[in-house]
């Protein structure tokens, strides 16, 4: 593993998450024969680019044809590969949902899945190659293992993680180049264990994959007024962390979780879910995500500025809900 | 030797008793194809299921799963009371092939034009490990409407997948009748061969030109073979034939013994 630090985090986050990904998934590939890569065609759009020149054996392009990247890496992954496939959110999610059900759980063959560029982090490429819905539709496939890394460092703690890991995992990959950085340091990163950014307060974010950094940014100018704010990485989606959703619960009167996905299905869905079965006596839970249709698009931190997911809405947000209260 | 006959009577039986409607048609339309496949060609232990060096084979045109467990039966992966529980409640010999290894079924399938994308999977990790085995995928010609079929296809050939074997049963029907896809301006064996595979027609039925297609199969080591067989669907019993009405389809009494006396059986009173 690679050391995380405020020197190496800044250098990731000026490359961006997708070359993140690529360049991590390489170092991993050098010192260990068993992982492969697969890319429906976007491997120069994943970093992978080095990954294929320089481990071609471990490369396979399967064309733009998503639905059979599926299948393939369902194979390579029975016959004990550590098989990493990857495509734009949608296509991974929808176009090749139904594979993904059949391979990954019905059969529970332990690909591992990397929806690139997802939420608004496509900026221009618009509706068509947003990842708005892909969380739900995952979430529904049962035996499903889905991650949304935080930052860059924690996309080389999620690909250490699933090597080896003996399940199916969608890892959801939100932000682009100059993404926030969360971890500067070193930090236990475990598959289904939420991670406590800043300790639960009265007023308590829970959020996933780089919006956190974002929440993180909200968290610290409101830190500045004298608004103190928990902020949670629920960076495993599914399964929830429930033990860290109950610490949140003794602890705060207003939980509000922040995601860039469609408020149906996503995150927030699954904690207001979680929390209708045992019940929360004491909070409130409040959602806030992306409204029910396709709006206008453009650059990604326009995206983020319209939809209230920069950290000036979020703090405006946690505002408005404190004054709810 | 399991006879051809053999898989027949079970096919047959188990629907009986079953009760319920079944995929018969498709089932009888592949008996020879998997009866050669498992008794002279796959590298397989059914004493030992999930021996590790095994050949691999998968039934993509998952919903002719009664053909498969008939064989799987008779080839000795599990006895006759397991057979016994086909399509009732909560067993796990369904409609469609579930996952279970250790029962001789590798995948689950049953959403046509998947099964041969997890084979060429399987085949390419045999190559990278170089190991010497192959993948044998069941088809249908129906199943071929699926777009996800070809975009294996295209891969299989552009990474010149010698491991793996595709038949395709060619029994000219799809639920709602005809496969009018192609039966006329296209035909299934040319779109194949475009994709750049290496194409074998044969009479599905023929034991020896499926024997021969098998060798050659083998014998190609310059990408991904694909049988084309030409079969009939219902085949063996006689009023089945070539008629969809029984692509699913539920066997009563009646039409059990007219069955038996179809395979030249005397039906036994009672």
């Amino acid at each position: 593993m690679v050391e995380i630090s405020k020197r190496n985090s800044r250098a990731w986050s000026r490359i961006g998450i997708r070359a993140t990904y690529g360049q991590a998934l390489s170092g991993y590939a050098a010192e260990n024969p068993n992982v492969i890569a697969l890319s429906a065609d976007l491997g120069r759009s994943s970093g992978l680019d080095r990954f294929s020149k320089e481990y071609p054996r471990q490369f396979i392009n399967t064309g733009i044809a998503e639905q059979n990247m599926v299948g393939v890496a369902a194979g390579l992954a029975r016959s004990g590969f550590d098989v990493f496939a990857s495509t734009f959110a949608p296509f991974a999610s929808m176009r090749a949902s139904e594979q993904v059900r059949m391979n990954m759980g019905y059969m529970g063959e332990p690909v591992k899945l990397v929806a690139l560029g997802s939420g608004f982090a496509m900026g221009f490429l618009g509706n068509s190659h947003y990842g708005l819905e892909d969380l739900a539709v995952m979430r529904a496939i049962p035996g499903l293992t889905i991650v949304s890394p935080a930052d860059c460092a924690e996309i080389y703690k999620t690909i250490e993680a699933c090597i080896g890991y003996p399940k199916p995992v969608y890892i959801r990959l939100t932000g682009a180049v100059n993404c926030p950085v969360v971890y500067e340091e070193d930090y236990d990163f475990e598959l289904g264990k939420a991670v406590w950014i800043k300790p639960a307060a009265d007023i308590t974010v829970i959020s996933a994959g780089t919006t956190v950094g974002h929440c993180l940014k909200a968290a610290d100018m409101l830190a500045e007024q004298g608004l103190a704010i928990g902020l949670l990485n629920m960076h495993t989606i599914k399964p929830l962390d429930k033990e860290a959703l109950a610490h949140a619960a003794s602890v705060s009167s207003l939980l509000i979780v922040v995601e860039e996905h469609m408020r149906a299905g996503g995150l927030g869905s699954a904690v207001l879910e979680h929390f209708a079965e045992v019940g929360a006596p004491r909070c409130r839970v409040v959602t806030h995500g992306i409204p029910d249709r396709y709006g206008e698009t453009g650059a990604y931190s326009y995206m983020l500025k319209i939809s209230g997911l920069d950290a000036d809405g979020i703090a405006r947000l946690i505002k408005r809900e404190t004054a709810n209260a | 030797m399991v006879s051809d006959q053999d898989i027949r009577k079970t096919i047959v039986d188990t629907a009986f008793k079953c009760g319920e409607s079944t995929h018969i048609g498709g089932s009888l339309s592949m008996v020879e194809l998997l009866n050669v496949l498992f008794g002279e060609v796959l590298d397989h232990r059914p004493e030992e299921p999930e021996w590790p060096a095994r050949d691999l084979f998968i039934l993509s045109k998952g919903h002719a799963v009664l053909g498969y467990l008939a064989v799987l039966h008779l080839y000795g992966y599990f006895d006759a009371d397991k057979l016994a529980t086909f399509q009732t409640d909560g067993s796990d010999l369904i409609a469609h092939p579930v996952k279970k290894p250790q029962l001789g079924i590798e995948s689950s399938n049953g959403s046509l034009g998947q099964g041969l994308s997890f084979g060429l999977g399987l085949a390419l990790g045999m190559e990278l490990k170089n190991e010497d085995r192959r993948v044998y995928v069941m088809l249908g010609d129906g199943e071929c409407n699926e777009g996800s079929v070809w975009e294996t296809a295209a891969l299989a050939a552009e990474r010149g997948a010698s491991r793996l074997c595709a038949i395709v049963d060619e029994n000219h029907f799809r639920n709602d009748g005809a496969t009018t896809t192609y039966a006329n301006k296209i035909q299934l064996a040319g779109v194949w061969r475009a994709f750049g595979w290496n194409v074998i027609e044969i009479d599905g039925h023929d034991r020896d030109r499926i024997r021969d297609a098998f060798a050659a199969a083998r014998a190609h080591g310059d990408g991904p073979t694909v049988i084309v067989a030409n079969t009939i669907k219902g085949r063996g019993i006689d009023f089945m034939e070539a008629n969809n009405d029984w692509h699913h389809n539920r066997i009563t009494s009646n039409i059990y013994r007219d069955c038996l006396r179809a395979l030249g059986l005397e039906p036994v009173d009672g």
